[in-house]
């Protein structure tokens, strides 16, 4: 006689779980919560604090705010961040200052945990709120960060 | 000659069947070698390596500052507790006491993640008793957590935001109204959860009574966490040894004496509503303070060993911290949950069946790279 009993609360409990599917089915029609791909490029905003990937930004006249200190070499755990880096005479003042060559960031190696930007004292590099990071060949995700001819902002250092 | 004596006449042998590492029903690189005799189980050999990073030799060659990020990838589903667990080492080891304001959003930020992992726990049980519509749900409400931890630390899994002498920065301000909403809404979630599963009679019959586990296997295994609790073996760390601010929050150890797969579910279930009311006590006075305490650019722990145990969802992990003083560890040790509460699987799955042993393998919530590091 279990055996029936069995079946009946069986199916009487499947029932009561799917009245719970069954009422989303009804009524969760504006809810809905399934995200669809970002391909909505122009209106899309990411989280401020989001982690895509490190970046250095630039002003107007293609400088950039950093110093060359290698305070984020230092940070780094797992060897992403490069800096090359050479003292020249400053032609101003005649002293020798240090001037970065290439900050060259590995992507493929970067792990986002974010001590880097914790470490820089002057804010030269900051999270990109960039998501898409898959390209056909790994050389393409070691990226050089200043751009070419560009400068380090006066008076940063100070 | 009968049918029975031809069936006596029969000779049955053992043999051994690999589930894993790539199997459906195991969250990850575990092979399990079964010896089975037709469809019972007579012996379970776990082999781990198979994700194995060396994450405690990494952490020596580490500062402590880095260290803390290496543990995300440990339990990732409860990687803001791992990452708590070496800030509160090291801390230890400086003597610095971090502020009010630090622990209570350390804290909410536990239960969140609880509550996330937890989530998980439940679609993917449902989904490995072969309940497909429990996994949607689950992660439709992980999704509201996942989406206050990139609000507020920037990352969805691998949050890293803790660092030694408090948080790496404050949190965000749209923090405390999302977290209530989330709670708001989250509270009349659960009650569906029960509806869906936890009553249905198909479910209770696949995992009341399999894989009982004793209150006394519990403890000389060491087994912990939720597992455990299952079992009546009280072993909760946040109430034994309460660490940030859980001295000041009131909740309740859940504790089921019947020790089978369906108790250790309960216990999550219930878990559910502890994380929820601790997260509504402390929500609503975040008291005012410091984020970060200063320290050193190079921290250097003094010469000396320094242990510190949290309560991940998993269970009890420990970090313990051997320092001659330089600025990177003699040698990191992580006591992980996963690994001793593996290792009585092969003591209760003893003479079950196939399908059982992947229930209990759901009830034991593994989270395979917290076993292998």
């Amino acid at each position: 006689m279990s055996y029936f009993s069995d079946i009946y609360k069986g199916i009487k409990t499947l029932l009561t779980g799917m009245s719970v599917t069954g009422g989303y089915f009804i009524r969760a029609r504006k809810g809905v919560i399934t995200q669809q791909y970002p391909n909505n490029r122009e209106t899309l905003k990411m989280f401020d604090r989001f982690r895509g990937e490190v970046v250095m930004p630039h002003d107007a006249d293609n400088r950039h705010y950093c110093t060359g200190c290698q305070s984020c070499e230092i940070a780094c755990p797992n060897g992403s961040i490069e800096i090359i880096w050479d003292r020249v005479v400053d032609p101003a003042t005649g002293k020798k200052k240090k001037i970065i060559d290439k900050h060259i960031y590995h992507l493929s190696m970067c792990t986002m945990c974010g001590l880097c930007i914790e470490a820089c004292p002057t804010d030269a590099i900051v999270w990109a709120q960039n998501f898409e990071n898959s390209v056909y060949d790994r050389s393409a995700l070691t990226k050089v960060l200043n751009q070419p001819g560009s400068s380090v902002l006066d008076g940063i250092e100070d | 000659m009968t049918n029975q004596e031809a069936q006596n006449k029969i000779k049955t042998e053992e043999y051994f069947i690999n589930m894993g590492p790539q199997h459906p029903a195991a969250h990850g690189v575990l092979r399990l070698i079964l010896t089975i005799d037709g469809e019972i189980i007579k012996n379970v050999e776990p082999d781990l390596g198979y994700i194995h990073r060396s994450i405690e030799k990494m952490c020596e060659r580490d500062s402590y500052q880095q260290i803390v990020h290496l543990t995300d990838r440990m339990d990732y589903l409860s990687s803001h507790i791992n990452n708590e667990a070496v800030c509160l080492a090291v801390e230890k080891g400086l003597e610095i006491e971090v502020s009010d304001r630090v622990k209570v959003i350390r804290t909410i930020l536990d239960e969140l993640t609880r509550i996330a992992s937890h989530c998980l726990w439940w679609g993917v049980m449902g989904m490995d008793l072969g309940a497909l519509t429990t996994y949607f749900y689950a992660f439709r409400d992980r999704e509201m957590i996942n989406d206050i931890f990139e609000e507020t630390c920037g990352a969805r899994l691998t949050m890293n935001y803790n660092v030694p002498g408090g948080l790496m920065f404050d949190i965000h301000p749209n923090f405390v109204k999302r977290t209530k909403d989330f709670i708001a809404q989250f509270k009349t979630k659960i009650p569906e959860y029960n509806l869906l599963l936890t009553d249905n009679v198909i479910f209770q019959k696949r995992t009341k009574g399999v894989g009982i586990l004793t209150k006394e296997d519990a403890i000389s295994f060491g087994v912990s966490g939720p597992v455990a609790r299952g079992s009546g073996f009280s072993s909760d760390v946040r109430k034994h040894h309460p660490y940030s601010a859980y001295d000041r929050v009131d909740f309740k150890e859940i504790l089921l004496t019947e020790g089978d797969t369906f108790a250790r579910y309960q216990v999550r279930m219930m878990e559910l509503w502890e994380s929820v009311s601790i997260i509504e006590q402390l929500i609503d006075n975040i008291p005012e303070g410091e984020t970060k305490e200063a320290t050193k650019a190079v921290i250097k722990l003094p010469k000396g060993e320094f242990y510190q145990r949290v309560e991940t969802a998993r269970g009890e992990l420990g970090v313990y911290i051997n320092s001659t003083g330089n600025k990177n560890p003699y040698r990191v040790k992580f006591r992980s949950p996963g690994f001793s509460n593996l290792s009585i699987l092969n003591h209760i799955s003893k003479d079950v069946l196939i399908a059982d042993l992947v229930a209990i393998m759901a009830s034991f919530d593994f989270v395979i790279p917290d076993i292998d590091r």
